[in-house]
């Protein structure tokens, strides 16, 4: 199975997503932002976690038109699975193919810490977490603060779309929210890094159970 | 290219500026701790700080409006959060 990791300008854990993806089987390619096709036959696209253009504008938004943007659209359009953390999860807002904003972090201070998290709607990232389950990862971010109306955060309850959610509101997230799935629950877009709690010597293992069910469902189908 | 304007040509550009702010219901923390440091200097009776930002450009003379409100809805002002004004000046 194949991956792709996005890196734009800026992007930090780029080569941190590319690891984990490595060890849960996923055969990986680096994608550099101007290019405007992925690479042929790519299951997978990460979008990493990062400052992406410095932050510049908003967090993510120059990122979203970049080039390579309009292949990752098309791959997510095909059905193609696309997972963005922290900045990559606020490119996946500004791209639109996952509803809501973030916004700067309530507290308005930068929150580098490990929290608390549960799992909750059924996908191929949350199926190696309990719905009950506690499960710890770090947050490092500054604009991780969930926004959307009213109306979208119902229908993302409704239809089971929220993937994560703090055990206890860090960044001042509407309805605790840490993570969401688009519609065909394909797209998932989280900011706490399950790639930095993947291996003993990050001192927590909690994120590689995403990373081995995400490579063994992607493998599976 | 077309909305660069011309170095040589004076006259050729048009001055726009635009607001971006949060909307009305969005929480605005950098306004509030703005407002509770304008109440910790002794002004009194601030009841609310929104903050937002001003993007001025030079634009060719005679861009239609509509191009700029373009430029706000894909790029400038994110509409999930954002509202936007835009000046000719």
């Amino acid at each position: 199975m194949k991956a792709a990791v996005i890196v734009f300008p800026g992007s930090n854990c780029d080569r941190d997503l590319a690891v984990a993806f490595e060890k849960a089987g996923l055969q990986v390619q680096m994608v550099w932002h101007k290019d405007t096709d992925l690479p042929a036959g790519i299951d997978l696209v990460g979008i990493p976690g990062g400052f992406s253009f410095g932050d510049y504008l908003r967090c993510g938004a120059i990122a979203a038109n970049a080039p390579i943007v309009g292949a990752v659209k098309a791959h997510a359009d095909r059905g193609g699975y696309v997972l963005g953390i922290c900045n990559g999860f606020q490119v996946l807002t500004e791209t639109g193919l996952l509803p809501g904003a973030l916004l700067r972090n309530a507290g308005l201070k930068y929150i580098c810490r490990t929290i608390g998290l549960r799992a909750e709607g059924a996908s191929v990232y949350t199926q190696g977490y309990g719905r009950d389950t506690e499960f710890a990862l770090p947050i490092a971010h500054h604009d991780g603060n969930y926004f959307a109306d009213e109306a979208t955060l119902d229908m993302l309850e409704q239809e089971d779309r929220v993937a994560f959610r703090y055990t206890d509101n860090p960044n001042g997230s509407a309805r605790d929210i840490a993570g969401v799935l688009s519609a065909n629950r394909r797209v998932l877009g989280m900011m706490p890094h399950p790639e930095r709690a993947s291996e003993a010597a990050h001192g927590n293992e909690d994120g590689a159970r995403l990373f081995a069910h995400l490579a063994e469902a992607l493998t599976a189908a | 290219m077309r909305f660069l304007p011309s170095k040589t040509s004076k006259g050729m550009i048009m001055k726009v500026r635009v607001h971006v702010m949060l909307k009305d219901g969005v929480l605005d923390p950098q306004g509030e701790a703005v407002r509770h440091a304008l109440g910790a200097l002794g002004f009194d009776g601030v009841g609310s700080v929104r903050q937002g930002k001003v993007i001025e450009m030079d634009l060719a003379d005679g861009t239609p409006e509509s191009t700029v409100a373009e430029m706000c809805e894909k790029l400038l002002a994110n509409t999930v959060i954002e509202s936007y004004r835009i000046e000719v000046l």
